[in-house]
Formats: C-alpha cells, structure tokens, sequence
C-alpha cells in the first residue's frame, strides 16, 4: 500500500514513523483545544505546519489536492452562516449571515484545514508498512499491530483482485448504472470476502511455517527506535504549537 | 464520511477517545475467544476486505452511488469483537495513512461507526436470527440497517454535547436519521446480499452461522439447511 506516501530522504521522512504520529497528535491536539477567537494562534499555527511541509520538500500543490478530503466539510461550513441560528449581521448589501455561524465555519475550517494537512504531511513522508512498525514501538497491543500490518500488506492484493473482478464483469458486458446490479456486484462482494479470507489462511499457514509467532515485535524490524533526541527534534512541532497558543493567550489578540 | 478535527469540541472528542479505547481493550479479551479457530491475520483480511468494499460504489440514481460501511458484515462474518477490531483498524488506517478522518477524531469515529455499529448490528443480528428461526438474509438486512442509524445515533449524541455548529439539536437529528434512513436501507441490501453470497459458498466462514447454530437449539437443521442451499 503506498497511502499518500511520497518518496524523499528529507528530515522529516527519516523522523522514526512513532515520533511523528505522536507529535501529530500532540499538534492537532493543541490546534483543537485553542479557542477559536484567538484568530492569531491559528495564523501561527499554519506558519509551523507549512515549514514542516516545505522541510519535508511536499510540492504545495500536491499538499493541497490531498487536502481535498475535506471538501464535503468545507461546503458544510460555508453554508453555515447561511443557515446558522442567533444574532445575524448584513453583509455585502442584503445577505443575513448569523454571526455565530460565521464562528462556527471559521472554527471548523481552520481546525480541520489544520488537521488534515498535518496528516497528509504524516501520510506524504511514512511508508504505511513503518506506521505498523511505529504503532508496535509505541506498545499498541500486538493482537491490533498484527491486523493493521496485515490491512496494510494485503490492501494492495485485494484492491488488485477487485480489480479484475470488476474488468471481468466489465468485459462480459456488465455494467452498474441501475439498482438491479445490486445482486451482481454485492455477489461479487461475497466472492471477493471468500477469495480474501482463503487468502489469509493460506499466507497465514506459510507465515507460521517460517515461523512468525504472532508478536509485535515482527512487525517493527527494519524500523529504528527513537532516543529522546530524535523524541525532542519530533516533538518540537507540537511544543511551538503550545508556545504558539500561549503567545496568543497572553497577547490581546 | 468521517468526522474532522475540530467538528466536536476537545472535551467529547477525548472523553470519546476514552470510550474508544475502553471498547478495543474489551473487544481485544472477547476476540481471544472468537479468534482462536480464525487467528488474527483473518481479521487483518477482513480489514482489507470492508476497506475494499468501501471503494465498490453502488448505483444509487442517475450519477449519484454509495457505498458500504461494513460494520454489520463484519460483525456477522467474523464476530462482534473481532469486528469491533477490524473497523477500528479500518478508520485507524484512514487516519494515518491516508488523512480521511481527524486524528483527534480518531475517538468519535471508532465510536459511531467501529463500536456503535458493529455492536449495534450484532445484537439485532442475533435476535432476528432467533425470532426468524434461522432466516440468515432478513437478520442480516435488518442489522446492516440498525449499524446505519446507530453509528448516526452516536454523531447526534457527540454533536448535542460537544457540537460547535450554531444548529438546532433537533434538526441535525431529524436531518441525519432522515437521511441515514435511506443510507441504512442501502447497507441492508448489500449485506443481506453479501452474507448470503459468502454463506452460499463457504458457510464455515461466517461466524454468526457457526456460533448461533451450535449454540442455540432454536435454529433448526432445516433452516440452516435452506440458507446453505
């Protein structure tokens, strides 16, 4: 499975995968905790997330056309000072926007703009198969590390043999345009769960053979361990964001 | 669709990190039980097969399609707990991997649509399947619609106590079962139809055959038999 995974040797790409979920997460989650009126905070925040971006070498338009993910909410927000209840303000000669709608959008586009382009940053510069290696290293339990390093092996597979399944439906002359295909691609569906599940029996038994016992520790080889200065170098992002926010919660902004 | 960063307010999306994590490390003993025959690296492939499946788009009308959530078919292929962990791996990996679905999200989602739906469609599977004596297609419709609304049930209950949107509570709800209404009767059909296809060729595989039938004298031989036909 490549994700969004772009290849590179910057700073950033060989970052242990386990120190940047976790700085990931300490970002976002400082950006999701900053009142939405500290308009200023944000500002920051975006400064931090697009130096990252540029020391990672993400062409900015590839950055962008990942973050299309959000769009559905992005229209959300936009129609909500349309619809929002409360005090409303007229702007642009006529149009009723509601003020706390307008709040509203500008919270949720700046905090989920914020989001997913720190994850399509993780997702750009960490091969899957090392998020694997990254969540054994931080002690997920090993039952989880082993169904998501083997969600992330064989995703690949299977999207490869629906593939195919939908070619050779294709070229008998099927095609999916009215509800009475339903039956045909959900049987299919059920050959395609069939054909996944005999697979995994059948690597599963190979794989005991050579034998994998089940820990997680099989799937963090190849993937190196964090000192607490690459700790510190990783999580320098989520601690300016923290200087960010107490920056702007001193200032009148 | 899953919820981004920021929709609910930090409070309820870490009090839903914490019902997350509670409901996996549940799922993680109960799976034990249910994995011991199947192991884990099935439920890795059943991953792979719900995220597959989310990419099959269905026709709905001119232009428009959907598509699947899985959580009924996971719950009744491989088990509620072992289904539990599947589409948390599932969202987990969208997460990630692929930035669909906020990181400090991560709670809510695995709420609504890994542990609400999924257990959510078990139950009512199970009480169908019983009050049915046996009628495999009509338990698994009937939870393939059940794990829709419950997951939607859980983004209102999020919303009303930690929305940041400036909307009536009771409009987002009526607009989100109206809506999940349609989208569930969807998620039944293909279900229902799934379950049969795979009960049709391997019904060894499915496990709600395999643990409702040893275990409830209810179901008939000649129900289970008509199913398997």
């Amino acid at each position: 499975m490549e994700g969004l995974y772009l290849a590179g040797d910057s700073r950033i790409h060989r970052l242990p995968a386990q120190v940047k979920v976790v700085a990931a997460l300490f970002f976002v989650l400082v950006v999701v905790t900053t009142p939405r009126e500290r308009v200023l905070a944000f500002a920051g925040y975006a400064v931090l997330v697009a130096a990252v971006a540029a020391l990672a070498a993400i062409p900015p338009l590839r950055m962008l056309r990942r973050m299309m993910i959000e769009v559905p909410f992005v229209v959300f927000a936009v129609l909500l000072p349309v619809f929002g209840l409360g005090e409303r303000v007229t702007v642009l000669g006529g149009v009723s926007l509601s003020v706390e709608g307008l709040w509203a959008a500008w919270n949720i586009l700046a905090k989920a703009t914020l989001g997913v382009a720190v994850a399509v940053i993780l997702g750009a510069t960490t091969r899957p198969q090392d998020v694997v290696g990254g969540l054994a290293r931080l002690r997920l339990p090993a039952l989880l590390v082993q169904i998501t390093g083997f969600m992330v092996r064989y995703v690949d597979v299977v999207v490869d043999e629906a593939t195919r399944m939908r070619t050779a439906m294709a070229a008998r002359g099927f095609t999916a345009r009215h509800l009475n295909a339903w039956p045909a691609v959900a049987r299919s569906l059920g050959t395609l769960f069939v054909r996944t599940y005999e697979r995994g029996e059948r690597v599963h038994v190979a794989m005991l053979s050579r034998g994998y016992d089940g820990s997680a520790k099989a799937w963090s080889l190849g993937t190196s361990p964090a000192g607490p200065t690459v700790w510190a170098t990783g999580l320098a992002l989520p601690a300016a964001a923290l200087a960010v926010a107490g920056a702007a919660w001193w200032s009148t902004w | 669709m899953h919820i981004p960063d920021g929709f609910i307010d930090a409070p309820v999306a870490i009090a839903a990190g914490a019902v997350a994590i509670g409901a996996v490390a549940l799922s993680l003993r109960g799976a034990r039980r249910e994995l011991t025959e199947t192991s884990a690296p099935m439920a890795g492939l059943t991953a792979v097969f719900i995220f597959a499946a989310q990419m099959v788009n269905f026709p709905v009308a001119a232009g428009t399609s959907g598509h699947l959530i899985g959580a009924a078919l996971a719950a009744i292929l491989i088990g509620p707990y072992a289904g539990v962990l599947a589409m948390t791996v599932v969202l987990s990996v969208q997460a990630l991997v692929f930035a669909d679905g906020g990181l400090t999200a991560l709670g809510l989602n695995v709420v609504n649509l890994a542990v609400l739906a999924t257990v959510a469609a078990w139950w009512v599977f199970r009480g169908v399947f019983r009050l049915t004596r046996g009628r495999l297609v009509v338990a698994a419709a009937a939870a393939g619609f059940v794990s829709v609304l419950a997951a939607a049930g859980g983004f209102v209950v999020e919303f009303l106590l930690g929305g940041t949107v400036p909307l009536a509570g009771d409009t987002v709800a009526a607009a989100m079962f109206g809506v999940h209404a349609f989208i569930g009767i969807g998620e039944a059909a293909i279900t229902a139809l799934v379950v049969a296809a795979v009960a049709g060729v391997r019904p060894d595989l499915v496990y709600a055959l395999r643990r409702l039938r040893s275990s409830d004298p209810a179901v008939s031989p000649a129900a289970a038999e008509k199913v398997t036909a």
